[in-house]
């Protein structure tokens, strides 16, 4: 007998069977704790963290006990009462986001043609990722001195620089969800007779929107950054400053609490686009799609 | 003369009744074939090398033909399917739809990829039929969604019809393409591995459904696999490609081997045939 016999020994295990009785259904689904379920919400964890680090602030801002360095929270609250109730801070906030918003959306614009250029020709290809190469590691505010020198003290300088600080780092991260589309994604749509613009429009994009998205998150930072420090340098041009220059010049007639009421506006601005507009387009999309989770 | 004139008559009657089945000149001279691969070599470039993948394939598949293209992985059969497709360029020999030289892919050959990811996975899966037939042009909005939620009913997804891709198990995902590929009336439904990537038991419920929608359409199908069962099951006709570069081992008929015949004598001898037919020329262990 060889001993790879399948056969082997005789098992001295006996075959079971079971009757399997119906099973409680209230025994499958068991609800969870209130305080569990609100936990899950990232809502409820961020606000903590925020509470936590206002506390923090505020204990520190005690401890060194000078207005001058440092305001307290409650200090900054009510300068940023102040600012809001006067309507000074308001009319800063929306002349700065008015440059913004214009920037931004050219900004992207711009990307979005170049890497649709990218994709569709082996010299667009080229093109993209030479200028990308060349122009993604200068910073925007160094380009400032030649956008006024260019197009004089005015809006038109601050977009150039914000279309600069946008249109690279948007247009790598678009090139490179374009890249990453399947193989097999591509075939379809190239099967029920897709080309150019009609494909880059129904397959490309949809299938990049997770790249998309990241691309339009970093592009906005980027842009609040640059408009800020824009801002900040170059001040305002006929009495239309943004919040840059309300920054500015608080700090130098030293009501530091203003100066901290700014910043905690660009936070504030910074933290509601994040977690409200940019959250809601992921939830409504790829995440619905479960393209990301 | 009157030959070619002839054929140009059944060439027109071919391109009026567009995707139904109906057994014609079965004892007349045989018509223009519905897909004729002529003398086809195919070649990938790499960085290096230009590797050849077939060399001077030819075969027809009929009106109505459930034809299989079998052999070893590395057989270039996939990469066949694609030239049929229209992915490729044949850099010998030709390919002809309907007596027309096919040139790009169209939505007269629709395939239905292996991998899940081939559907959208931003449309529903009523969407995701109707998108061929908007994105082609072939229907409006209104007559595509009735088509798709029709054929969706067929393939027994009604219920899932505004469902996410994400949300469906492997074998639904796989309904969902034939569904969309069966919803646009290809002149030839391509299909390659599609089964592949699913468990033994979803394969098998899959194959018994994709024959009963044969049954019901009539559609004309070239399906791609590397299992000699799913061959026989599956197909009416099999070509067998030979191991690289791929080349016609031979063509048989199996249109008597279905599910219920695995067992039987003829059907283990054809598949003992075809075995040997795929690997006769290897060495043994």
């Amino acid at each position: 007998m060889s001993v790879h016999d399948l056969r082997g020994p005789v098992d001295p295990r006996v075959d079971r069977f079971f009757d399997l009785p119906p099973v409680d259904v209230r025994e499958l689904k068991v609800a969870r704790s209130v305080g569990q379920r609100l936990w899950d919400q990232s809502v409820v964890r961020k606000t903590v963290i925020l509470l936590l680090l206002v506390v923090a602030w505020e204990v520190v801002a005690r401890v060194q006990n000078n207005p001058l360095m440092l305001p307290s929270a409650m200090e900054t609250a009510s300068a940023l009462w102040h600012g809001l109730a006067s309507g000074v801070l308001l009319a800063r906030v929306s002349a700065s986001l008015s440059v913004l918003l214009k920037g931004f959306a050219l900004g992207a614009f711009l990307a979005l043609a170049l890497t649709t250029l990218a994709v569709s020709t082996r010299i667009g290809r080229d093109l993209l990722t030479t200028l990308t190469s060349m122009f993604s590691p200068l910073p925007a505010i160094a380009l400032l001195p030649l956008a006024l020198l260019w197009f004089g003290l005015g809006e038109a300088s601050l977009i150039f620089v914000l279309v600069h600080s946008v249109l690279w780092a948007m247009a790598i991260n678009i090139h490179a969800g374009f890249q990453g589309v399947s193989e097999t994604l591509r075939m379809a749509g190239r099967n029920y007779g897709l080309k150019g613009l009609r494909y880059v429009a129904f397959i490309l994009i949809p299938a990049a929107l997770p790249a998309l998205l990241a691309g339009l998150k970093i592009g906005w930072a980027f842009a609040w950054r640059t408009l800020i420090a824009a801002e900040l340098v170059f001040g305002a041009s006929s009495g239309k400053g943004g919040l840059g220059w309300y920054i500015f010049q608080n700090r130098n007639e030293l009501y530091t609490d203003n100066v901290f009421a700014g910043l905690v506006v660009v936070i504030v601005i910074g933290l509601l686009v994040e977690n409200i507009i940019f959250d809601s387009v992921e939830r409504l999309t790829v995440k619905r799609w479960g393209m990301v989770r | 003369m009157s030959i070619a004139l002839r054929k140009r008559h059944v060439l027109g009657e071919a391109s009026l009744d567009r995707g139904a089945y109906s057994p014609t000149n079965t004892s007349s001279a045989p018509a223009t074939p519905r897909l004729a691969v002529d003398n086809v070599t195919l070649e990938y470039r790499t960085r290096q090398h230009v590797v050849k993948a077939t060399q001077q394939v030819s075969f027809n598949v009929q009106e109505g033909d459930r034809f299989v293209l079998l052999g070893p992985s590395g057989c270039g059969k996939s990469t066949l399917l694609k030239a049929i497709a229209g992915f490729l360029t044949p850099a010998e020999g030709s390919i002809r739809l309907d007596g027309n030289t096919i040139h790009g892919p169209g939505p007269d050959r629709i395939v239905v990829f292996q991998e899940f990811d081939q559907l959208p996975p931003w449309k529903t899966v009523k969407q995701n039929v109707m998108f061929p037939l908007v994105a082609s042009r072939t229907l409006g909005r209104k007559a595509a969604e009735q088509r798709a939620l029709k054929t969706l009913e067929k393939v027994g997804l009604g219920r899932f019809a505004d469902a996410y891709p994400h949300t469906l198990s492997g074998g639904m995902k796989q309904r969902v393409a034939i569904a969309r590929a069966l919803a646009m009336r290809p002149r030839v439904l391509l299909m390659d591995e599609p089964f592949a990537a699913l468990d033994a038991l979803t394969r098998r419920k899959m194959q018994e459904e994709l024959l009963a929608l044969w049954e019901q359409e009539g559609f004309t199908l070239l399906f791609v696999t590397h299992s000699i069962e799913e061959a026989q099951i599956i197909g009416n006709r099999v070509l067998l490609l030979s191991p690289h570069p791929g080349r016609v081992r031979a063509e048989l008929g199996c249109a008597e081997d279905s599910l219920h015949s695995l067992g039987s004598e003829a059907t283990k001898a054809r598949t003992q045939t075809i075995h040997r037919l795929l690997f006769e020329n290897e060495v043994a262990p």
